[in-house]
């Protein structure tokens, strides 16, 4: 008998107490907890969410969003920065040419990518309550692994129409079967008596840049 | 209205003082009480050590005995959240076992009568100064039953705040379970102690007098500990405070 | 301490040792204390958290009562999504099939994300004695596999050290393992973080194979998801080529919408924020992004034998938040390798005797390990009745009973050496049941009081060791009240009423 069969037929062993004719749906599930806890002004309430888990929070009009990541990479003293294929090419126009631009390539491996400063993307969408910004592989976000080894991430969310309230909102608006990274601040541990460190494997600085059409 | 008092059988058998409390107590606010002999215990100790089937008894004995009664008052919390909440459970394990509905129709039948002393008091009576007096700085602590599976809430201290004479002061620490426990005492016995010493430095802590509690098998692990470690403040049932007057002190 | 839970003693024994070591103590109700506060001003933020609680629950409920459907479901979805599943009945098989899956590969290295079920089945020591090495990533598992330790905590493997002990082990034990740690490494976190970044970073980037559990699989769509903080968990998840997820059966979640709920429930339950740092979520496999080979390992290793039970059940409910450890007392005195599994606390009381059976004496003393205080119940994010499952296997052990062993409904004996509480439970029992006998039974005690010793001989010492005993009244309650009270008495009388003082 297979793994499966000894799985499958133990399971429905244990269940012989559910009614034969009980479908899943018989099993109620209230669903009245909120949708929204209606943040007042959902882009504030995000930007105070991100803060607090110590992302670097900027705000700028499109016109400005080339001068601040140029300032951002400056800032950082990054001398090369990796790019989706999607990326708005206008968000890179301020930056000097002697930062270097690297092309998200399929062939770059793992150490290609290390040896890059910094990252900057797009994202789906971003969640006030938590201070979550949400990536799907979309063109101007790339691969996973762009956002993961540099040490430092720029990820700009327009707003208010990239931003919803709450988890509930969110996921509706994700498709399941793109990669989906979740991002809540630079990484952490709370690993040594429970006390918050930020900054361990993940890029440890990320910066939010939220651009008002 | 016929109130009946359920002593407990650690009242019954080690503080009669309690059960002598609460009839003073609820005559003073002109609550005839009585005192069905048949009781005995609500076999907290059996069920929480696994015999269930050796609970029965004492659950079928428990709703005859206080047949007739509309409101059943116990001084402890955890032997009325043993009725409220384990009960109905003995009930619907000897129905699911094929022995029909005696037990659960005993255990429903008991349930909506039954009551902690401060939620008789706050809730049936509606009272929250009783008008004892009771001039000594108390520490309350709410005993882990009451607090979680009653959710007596802030009855005992509404009751205590009214007290003319009593300072109540705050335990650091307050919900944190003493370490009793019933047969947890003895069978863990390292961990058991480590709390109640723990639970006795705070009590300590505060400079109190007394340490009030709903529930005197805590209070046994509680005033055990803190005399044993030699500390001068002293045990005392809730019962005992709201039955002090200016003309009696318990 | 070694690296395996078999051969520990019983609970309370672990537990005696635990609470005199006095550093644990501290390092332990340090840690606790400091979490306990801040979940539950993470809770206290949303208004809905009980509605949100109760659904957390139904929805688990609903699929454990349809687990079988959900599973072949999740099946599917995954198979269609360019996944491979594979179905291990115990703990051996699954080990069996994860090294067989990483022998394909020709690696003799994994990388691996912290897993619950990996370590309950003791993948590590299989990988290790087929000549591949497994490296914990996450900075606990990390701290634990150098200190040759075992987890003591659900979230925090390592709690029990304190960062002193943590950069003593680093300072000793890295250079064994990959790069050393840097000289003059200091003890403030940042620095031990920082440490164990560069000591992973090699291992992460030529990592080839990528072990991992989840923290919910959605049947609908296939989707697997792993909330972490430190960013490992996405570099095992997306840089190796071939990516093996070990998985225990009840992880699994009907409808994608369901992850709403989790979503909440989870991170302030568990690390007290709003939103862990990072959460990951793949479907099978994507071209061009991350493994091109993906493994499910659906583990039964006594799940099915505890879902057999309906009040037992309840336990597979959890989703590891570890709240319940984190406002134990009882855990946070003896610490979690008393309770002598991967899963300490609470809910370990109330697992492990379900997944391995009450047959070893440490088993049918875990679901003693507590004082039924109640608090793991007020804070479980799924209302997993802790005292009620702890009550319920108590009466296993001392009753014996129906219950299936793997797979096999059968019947066991009470556990040994429990004949003379058993006695004792029956006799005071039937004096209970007879009020003449106990009221007898107290007038003896009464007019023997004098001569109640301070301190109690045999089982009694146990009491006596640490607390008085109260005095006995001259007088019980019952006969006060018939000497002051009475009419004639009349024990089958339904009450007598009150004339006097």
């Amino acid at each position: 008998m297979s793994g499966r069969d000894v799985v499958l037929g133990r399971v429905r062993r244990a269940l012989a107490d559910v009614p034969r004719d009980e479908s899943p749906d018989d099993v109620p599930v209230a669903r009245d907890y909120a949708t929204t806890h209606s943040p007042a002004d959902a882009v504030e309430t995000l930007a105070e969410n991100l803060a607090d888990y110590r992302a670097l929070v900027h705000r700028a009009d499109a016109a400005a969003l080339p001068g601040l990541i140029a300032r951002l990479l400056a800032e950082r003293g990054s001398r090369s920065v990796v790019t989706p294929p999607g990326l708005p090419p206008e968000w890179l126009s301020g930056t000097p040419e002697d930062v270097r631009r690297v092309a998200d390539a399929a062939d770059a491996t793992p150490h290609d990518l290390d040896a890059v400063d910094s990252v900057v993307t797009g994202c789906a969408l971003a969640i006030a309550e938590t201070g979550t910004i949400v990536l799907d592989g979309g063109p101007d976000q790339g691969r996973r692994r762009i956002t993961l080894v540099p040490d430092h991430h720029i990820c700009v969310v327009r707003v208010p129409d990239q931003v919803v309230d709450s988890v509930p909102r969110a996921l509706p608006l994700l498709v399941p079967d793109r990669p989906l990274t979740w991002i809540s601040g630079p990484s952490a541990t709370s690993d040594i008596e429970l006390d918050r460190v930020e900054g361990v494997h993940g890029p440890r600085t990320l910066e939010v840049v939220l651009v008002r059409a | 209205m016929r109130v009946a008092l359920f002593v407990t059988c650690v009242n019954d058998t080690l503080y009669p003082r309690t059960g002598r409390a609460v009839v003073s107590l609820l005559e003073r606010l002109g609550v005839e009480v009585e005192f069905p002999v048949e009781q005995s215990c609500c076999g907290q100790a059996q069920f929480n050590s696994g015999y269930r089937h050796e609970t029965e008894p004492l659950v079928r004995r428990f709703a005859r005995a206080f047949d007739g009664f509309d409101h059943i008052v116990a001084p402890s919390g955890s032997c009325a959240a043993m009725v409220r909440d384990n009960y109905p459970r003995i009930g619907a394990k000897a129905r699911a076992e094929g022995r029909g509905s005696e037990l659960a129709d005993a255990a429903a039948s008991v349930v909506p009568r039954t009551h902690e002393l401060t939620e008789f008091l706050v809730d049936v009576l509606g009272v929250t100064d009783v008008g004892a007096y009771y001039p000594h700085s108390v520490t309350y602590h709410p005993t882990c039953h009451g607090l979680r599976m009653l959710g007596l809430g802030d009855r005992p201290t509404r009751l205590l705040r009214a007290v003319k004479g009593l300072e109540l002061v705050d335990l650091p620490g307050a919900e944190e379970c003493c370490g009793f426990g019933g047969t947890f005492a003895v069978k863990n016995s390292a961990v058991s102690s480590a709390m109640g010493a723990d639970k006795a430095r705070h009590i300590t802590s505060t400079g109190a007098a007394a340490v009030c509690t709903v529930d005197n098998s805590c209070q046994m692990h509680i005033g055990g500990t803190l005399s044993r470690l030699g500390s001068p403040v002293r045990p005392v049932h809730i019962a005992e405070i709201l039955a002090s007057t200016e003309e009696e002190q318990w | 301490m070694v690296g395996t839970y078999l051969g520990m003693p019983a609970f309370p024994e672990a537990a005696r040792d635990a609470v005199r070591d006095e550093r644990l103590r501290s390092n332990l109700t340090h840690a606790t204390h400091t979490i306990r506060d801040k979940r539950a001003k993470a809770v206290a933020e949303l208004p809905d958290w009980g509605r949100l609680r109760a659904a957390g629950a139904a929805i688990k409920d609903r699929t454990l009562r349809h687990l079988d459907h959900y599973l072949e479901r999740l099946e599917e979805s995954v198979t269609a999504a360019g996944g491979q599943v594979h179905w291990a009945a115990d703990a051996r098989e699954a080990n069996r099939i994860v090294t067989r899956l990483v022998r394909e590969t020709g690696e003799e290295e994994v990388v691996k994300v912290k897993s619950m079920a990996t370590q309950e089945i003791g993948l590590n020591a299989a990988l290790t004695a087929a000549g591949i090495r497994a490296n914990e990533t996450d900075l606990a598992e990390l701290i634990v596999q150098l200190g040759d330790d075992l987890p003591s905590h659900i979230l925090v493997p390592a709690i029990h050290r304190n960062r002193g002990e943590i950069r003593d082990i680093f300072a000793e034990r890295m250079a064994d393992w990959g790069r050393p740690a840097p000289e003059g490494l200091t003890d403030s976190p940042r620095d031990l973080a920082e440490a164990a970044r560069l000591h992973l970073r090699q291992k992460f980037l030529n990592a080839k194979v990528g072990v991992s559990g989840a923290n919910f699989m959605v049947a609908e769509t296939g989707t697997m998801v792993v909330v972490e903080s430190e960013g490992n968990g996405r570099m095992c998840l997306t840089l190796p080529e071939t990516l093996i997820s070990v998985v225990g059966i009840e992880k699994v979640v009907p409808t994608w919408r369901d992850l709403e709920v989790f979503l909440q429930l989870l991170p302030r339950s568990s690390t007290a924020e709003r939103m862990n740092p990072y959460t990951s979520m793949w479907t099978g496999t994507t071209e061009g992004d991350g493994p091109r080979t993906f493994h499910l390992v659906l583990l039964d290793n006594g799940r099915t034998d505890t879902l057999a039970d309906t009040v037992g059940r309840q336990a597979l409910r959890c989703i590891r938040c570890s709240a319940c450890l984190n406002v134990c007392p009882v855990y946070e005195r003896a610490g979690g390798h008393a309770y002598g599994s991967a899963y300490p606390g609470p809910i370990g009381a109330i697992l492990t005797p379900q997944l391995r059976g009450v047959a070893s004496e440490l088993d049918a003393s875990l679901p003693y390990a507590s004082s039924l205080c109640g608090a793991c119940y007020e804070v479980c994010p799924v209302a997993i009745d802790i005292p009620e499952a702890l009550v319920h296997l108590r009466e296993r052990v001392v009753e014996g009973g129906e219950v299936t062993v793997r797979g096999t409904r059968t019947t066991v004996r009470p556990a040994r050496g429990h004949a003379a509480e058993r006695a004792a439970m029956r006799a005071s029992r039937w004096a209970l049941d007879h009020p003449g006998v106990l009221r007898a039974g107290q007038r003896v005690a009464g007019r023997a009081r004098r001569l109640a010793p301070r301190r109690l001989p045999g089982p009694g010492r146990a009491w006596t060791d640490t607390r008085d005993i109260p005095a006995l009244p001259a007088e019980s309650f019952r006969d006060w009240w018939r000497r002051t009270r009475e009419k004639p008495t009349r024990e089958s009388g339904n009450g007598t009423k009150g004339a006097g003082r």
